[in-house]
């Protein structure tokens, strides 16, 4: 795939343009509508805005892109994010410190992390079943825990560090390039970059040529619900509440913005930028579409249009490198 | 088309699978019993049929799923489909009068959403679970715009007569469930779509290289999974007497749990639909015991993610230990 996107490039621009993914066109194409529409969507605020809502969306969609990568799926983790908050904010009420709360939220996570990753790795089971069971687990100890109502009234360094910034950067912003480049160096700089893309290829090969592939396999679970549970922070920082159920729908954006992206399920064909280009074309078409107005259950069918015009795109684009290679 | 006679595939024999329903038969029974014990009310007349009419709610949602799975797909898009057909039907029946448009809509809205589906999954070859799962926030959506926040309620007798009324004193909605089982299961065993659909299910590459029509009959499967979500969301709207867009969603883990309950493997070309009904009945009672054990209604999403993870697990060991004997 990546060698095919080479050669193309080196043969003329209608054809470097065949190899930007759909997501891609599109973010453009929403871009340029929706500044000509309303001129306040190229705001320094209204940017700012995007770039915050961005940052959490992407900290669902990094690890979800790894997860896709090895074949998988995790529609727990939007359950995952709210049972977090939720997790956090209790702790911080019964008047624990901010680390020790963020260290109960850690061990639940990884704790739901290492579930998944067992009956996924070690028994194969497929991945959309056993996730949509732990979501079930989830969202019940939220519910449990709170209630069903929202929690709120802890202390306020938590908005306060939403709030802050780092060299003029909004620290949620500073805290998703962090970890794109983390994980960009784990998934193309380290070994065990390279056996995580390899588990989507071909595990057996994996596990044959001596590799402990279900243990790499089970550590991009618990790496993935570790970052889950921690950027549950922005979330009740950004609302200085918590609520047990205002994580879900988070993980279907997330899986959007992952595929837009181009990462397929089949082979785990992945590509972590693409992630990047995914989250902002969601971000961009729910701020748009805010901006003008449309009800926010319209904007999630919006997604699912969004999402199908990509594949559509997509496709069109793999027929026709097919047809002039 | 017909398939070559040595290759057989139907449910190995009926023996095992006969078998198998006994058992889940004999575990209502048990936990039934013990409810009994725990309280007497359990087991009145009133109580049983009132469960029964519930476990046939769950097992309408769960009659089109079971079929899907066992092609070897998935829907996750019931409950929502479910959702919007209830709120599209509601505001037809209000807005008409005539319960029999309400009927119509339920079903149209059904059926085109599960042919939206296998139509992503054969033209843009989507996963299923995707295809589906990217359709179960497209139909919320819709619902919750639609809706805009209201509730649609007060239906017309007439119409409340499809969850409240009884015939030969038993209530409709248990007469509805045995007509679709009955069609269900005479579908899957005794016409050549069932069998393709176990051969699909059990084998893809070999069903499109034995010449079934693959795609043809995986858009029949979503359509019927449509289908009976639209009766579904039919049943639940009148016995309900009220719609709105939160009443499908918890019902997508519980469709599920009840279908692997039932015995239908989530690997497909295997399972049947009198599984599911008491996989149905099961995850009901199991409700039901919860509420008279006094447990908070905000742990059954929990109570059905166990059973979805139980369930898989088993079903994981079952068919694990018959590749093994067999």
């Amino acid at each position: 795939m990546s060698v095919t996107i080479q050669l193309q490039r080196r043969s003329g621009m209608g054809q470097f343009l065949s190899a930007i993914p759909g997501a891609g066109l599109l973010l453009i194409l929403m871009l340029v509508l929706f500044t000509i529409v309303n001129p306040r969507f190229v705001s320094q605020t209204n940017l700012m805005n995007v770039g915050l809502q961005t940052s959490l969306l992407l900290m669902l969609a990094l690890p979800m892109t790894l997860i896709i990568m090895t074949e998988g799926l995790d529609l727990s983790a939007g359950a995952l994010l709210g049972l977090s908050g939720v997790i956090v904010a209790e702790a911080l009420l019964a008047g624990w410190g901010v680390l020790a709360a963020c260290a109960a939220t850690l061990a639940v996570s990884i704790a739901f992390g290492a579930l998944n990753g067992v009956l996924i790795a070690y028994l194969s089971l497929p991945a959309f079943v056993v996730t949509l069971g732990t979501m079930g687990l989830m969202q019940g100890i939220a519910l449990v825990l709170t209630n069903g109502d929202p929690v709120g009234g802890f202390t306020p360094a938590i908005e306060t560090f939403y709030r802050s910034q780092l060299w003029f950067i909004p620290t949620p912003i500073a805290i998703a390039a962090a970890l794109y480049a983390a994980l960009w160096l784990l998934l193309y700089r380290t070994r065990l970059g390279n056996y995580v893309i390899a588990i989507g290829g071909n595990k057996d090969a994996l596990r044959l040529a001596g590799i402990r592939a279900n243990l790499v396999h089970l550590a991009v679970y618990v790496l993935g619900s570790t970052i889950i549970g921690l950027s549950a922070v922005l979330l009740i920082g950004r609302t200085n509440s918590a609520h047990p159920t205002v994580g879900i729908g988070m993980e279907f954006e997330a899986i959007a913005a992952v595929v837009l992206g181009g990462t397929s399920f089949e082979k785990g064909q992945g590509w972590l930028f693409g992630a990047v280009l995914g989250a902002l074309a969601i971000t961009v078409l729910r701020n748009g579409l805010n901006i003008l107005s449309i009800d926010s259950s319209l904007q999630v069918v919006c997604i699912g249009i969004l999402l199908i015009l990509a594949l559509l795109i997509d496709q069109a684009r793999k027929q026709f490198v097919r047809r002039t290679a | 088309m017909t398939i070559p006679a040595t290759l057989d595939i139907r449910p190995s024999s009926l023996s095992p699978d006969a078998a198998a329903l006994l058992g889940r038969f004999v575990l209502i029974v048990l936990i039934a019993g013990a409810l009994t014990a725990v309280d007497p009310g359990f087991a009145s007349v009133s109580n049983l049929l009132n469960m029964l009419r519930q476990a046939s709610l769950l097992f309408l949602v769960a009659s089109g799923l079971t079929l899907v799975i066992i092609g070897g797909g998935l829907d996750l898009s019931v409950g929502a489909n479910l959702t919007l057909s209830a709120c599209l039907a509601a505001a037809a029946i209000k807005t008409t009068g005539n319960p029999w448009y309400g009927v119509a809509v339920a079903i149209g809205a059904g059926t085109l959403i599960g042919y939206a589906n296998g139509l992503m999954i054969n033209r843009l070859q989507l996963p299923p679970f995707l295809a589906t799962f990217g359709m179960l926030w497209v139909a919320q959506g819709i619902a919750y715009w639609f809706m805009a926040g209201q509730t649609i309620y007060g239906m017309p007798m007439s119409f409340r007569y499809f969850g409240t009324g009884f015939f030969l004193g038993v209530p409709l909605p248990i007469w509805i469930t045995l007509v679709v089982c009955l069609a269900c299961s005479i579908l899957l065993h005794r016409t050549t779509f069932g069998r393709e659909a176990y051969f699909m299910g059990a084998n893809q590459t070999a069903a499109l290289l034995s010449g079934v029509p693959v795609e043809r009959r995986r858009l029949l499967l979503y359509v019927l999974s449509g289908l009976t979500a639209g009766i579904a969301s039919l049943v639940y709207l009148a016995r309900l007497n009220a719609a709105e867009p939160g009443i499908g969603e918890p019902l997508l883990l519980p469709a599920i749990a009840a279908v692997l309950v039932g015995g239908t493997s989530l690997f497909g070309g295997n399972g049947n639909i009198g599984g599911t009904a008491l996989g149905a009945i099961l995850l009901t009672i199991i409700v039901n015991g919860l509420n008279l054990l006094n447990v908070a209604a905000t742990w059954h999403p929990f109570v059905n993610g166990a059973v979805v993870l139980v369930a898989i697990i088993a079903d994981l060991v079952i068919s694990r230990r018959r590749s093994g004997s067999g």
